[in-house]
């Protein structure tokens, strides 16, 4: 990098970040469209139905005829609604969305220790923590400057859950953090080297800790669909019950925004637990010191290649949860939230503070 | 460049919290408090206190903002009464603005102050993270530790006081409805024409 920043003169750095995220940017929008797809293929699966069908070969295409559609209406802003928030909310929520990727690290780097990724930071899993805390207010200034009392109430709604589940992902977070030693998500990849057994998920090299870790990396699982306001979560929206939430006002672009910035969500939530769970771009058995040194562009794909498998694997889980599970009562899910996951978490880091001092796990 | 980034986000600071105190919509103001915070989050990446400035973000926009909002929305409160007869804080408000200028310059004036370009946002350790850490659990563990308590304190009262018990609302009993089977709930019944049961 600060070799091509000297022989290109000081433009050439912020332009090379500019195109990197152009290209996180066009591939993010190009594989929502066709996850969209599959979530609506596996729901539709699940129900013995066939799914979106008709627009491309098996219904390819449908996410860009719905994104055509979408951008053709017209956009209505309810009257006495607060314009200029209104229209903010979600493109507020969708930008949060894709700058939370600009920390994401996808495959291994071709020297060691280093990784593919925009802005490699110290405090990397800080960063998405706090940009993912952000996106509640989206919801909350969109269901506020609709005017509305529905839409008030499914923001108020979702608003409470997401601060809710915010808690207990932030400990499962520290969990990991006390066993890598360091913030940034290149190193908590790197922590995971060497075999599925390494994964944070199993622990293997931290071998008793498997009895804290899987259970955590359900719990976190579980806080992303809540998070995401997923079902089995997703009582804001509940389409069998009530009308949208905090998106009733919306159509049109805005609503667009909206969807993107939801199923980004659910994208990066899926991208966390693979960093921080497993292993990141790590393939379940290694390639071999030998194979890493000697062919490092190589081993670069295969990383993205397993990065963007267990994406997909995390949210086919999603796509079968909204399937299968039934939705949850309101005070169940804060009750799951306060009551269950909270405790169990907070027992979690200590065990695994205590274990990560008393053993010496960091240097 | 970083001092280019430092004035830009410096006058986004400053006009988001003018906008605070001028926007007549107590909502907007809220939001343009937490751009304020937003920004000075971004000033304290740019002098290295990434840790810090991820804090800011997490706790005051991501929790404190949040209940401001909560309330704030929440609240039906008529602003345009509660506007009339500022005028009369007029002195009090220009004397507070006069003492926190001057003190603000008189901690420039006199104050050691650091330069930021041979400001160290890390000092004896690698990150910044590890910086804090180690000096908030070894040299100020007491007052960390009772910043905590003090905390706990507040939260246990504030809890005691608004909590009513009211044995007329009806409360959900989660192990009572999980552990509930089908026997329990449904009885088979086989009546007979025109009897009933």
């Amino acid at each position: 990098m600060s070799n091509y920043v000297e022989s290109f003169g000081q433009l050439w750095g912020p332009l090379l970040v500019l195109g990197q995220i152009a290209l996180f940017t066009l591939v993010l929008l190009l594989s929502i469209a066709f996850l969209l797809l599959l979530d609506r293929k596996v729901w539709a699966g699940v129900m013995m139905r066939k799914g979106p069908n008709v627009v491309g070969p098996f219904g390819l295409l449908q996410s860009f005829a719905d994104f055509g559609k979408f951008l053709i209406k017209e956009i209505v802003i309810p009257a006495g609604a607060n314009k200029t928030v209104f229209i903010m909310a979600p493109i507020l929520t969708c930008t949060l969305a894709f700058a939370s990727w600009a920390a994401i690290p996808v495959a291994p780097g071709t020297t060691s220790g280093t990784s593919w990724v925009i802005s490699n930071l110290n405090v990397g899993i800080l960063y998405l923590f706090a940009i993912s805390s952000l996106g509640v207010y989206g919801i909350i200034m969109g269901g506020w400057a609709s005017n509305s009392k529905y839409p008030f109430l499914g923001a108020l709604r979702s608003a409470a859950q997401m601060v809710s589940y915010e808690v207990s992902i932030g400990f499962v977070i520290v969990t990991v953090i006390l066993l890598v030693g360091s913030m940034n998500l290149t190193d908590i990849v790197n922590n995971q080297d060497g075999g599925f057994w390494n994964w944070h998920a199993f622990s293997f090299q931290n071998f008793p800790l498997i009895i804290v870790m899987f259970p955590m990396f359900v719990i976190f699982f579980i806080s992303a669909l809540a998070e995401t306001n997923r079902p089995p979560f997703d009582l804001p929206e509940a389409e069998s019950e009530l009308v949208a939430g905090y998106q009733v006002e919306y159509g049109s672009t805005p609503y667009l925004l909206f969807m993107l910035g939801e199923y980004l969500n659910i994208v990066l939530m899926c991208a966390m637990m693979t960093i921080l769970f497993l292993g990141g771009w790590h393939g379940p058995i290694p390639l071999g010191e030998d194979f890493v040194r000697d062919h490092p562009f190589l081993n670069a794909f295969a990383g993205l290649f397993w990065f963007m498998f267990k994406i997909l694997f995390f949210f086919f889980l999603f796509a079968m949860v909204k399937a299968i599970v039934p939705r949850y009562r309101y005070d169940q899910l804060m009750r799951l939230g306060w009551k269950v996951f909270l405790p169990t978490s907070l027992v979690a880091v200590l065990i695994v503070a205590g274990y990560v001092a008393y053993m010496g796990v960091q240097s | 460049m970083a001092v280019y980034a430092f004035y830009l986000i410096a006058l986004v600071v400053l006009v988001s919290a003018l906008s605070v105190i001028m926007a007549r919509n107590p909502v907007h103001s809220v939001l343009w408090l937490i751009l304020a915070f937003f920004s000075s989050a971004g000033l304290l990446v740019l002098i290295g206190a990434e840790f810090l400035a991820m804090l800011l973000v997490v706790v005051y926009v991501g929790a404190v903002a949040v209940l401001f909002l909560f309330v704030v929305m929440m609240l039906d409160v008529d602003f345009v009464e509660l506007k009339q007869g500022t005028l009369r804080y007029w002195p009090f408000a220009v004397l507070v603005g006069v003492i926190f200028a001057a003190e603000i310059v008189l901690a420039t004036v006199f104050g050691t102050t650091t330069n930021a370009s041979t400001f160290d946002a890390s000092p004896g350790a690698a990150t910044n993270t590890e910086a804090i850490g180690k000096v908030m659990y070894t040299q100020y563990l007491l007052l960390f530790q009772m910043a905590g308590i003090i905390l706990l304190v507040a939260m246990i009262g504030a809890i005691v006081l608004t909590l009513r018990h009211r044995p007329e609302t009806k409360r959900q009993n989660i192990a009572k409805q999980t552990s509930r089977r089908r026997s329990d709930a449904v009885e088979l019944k086989d009546p007979t024409p025109g009897q009933g049961i």
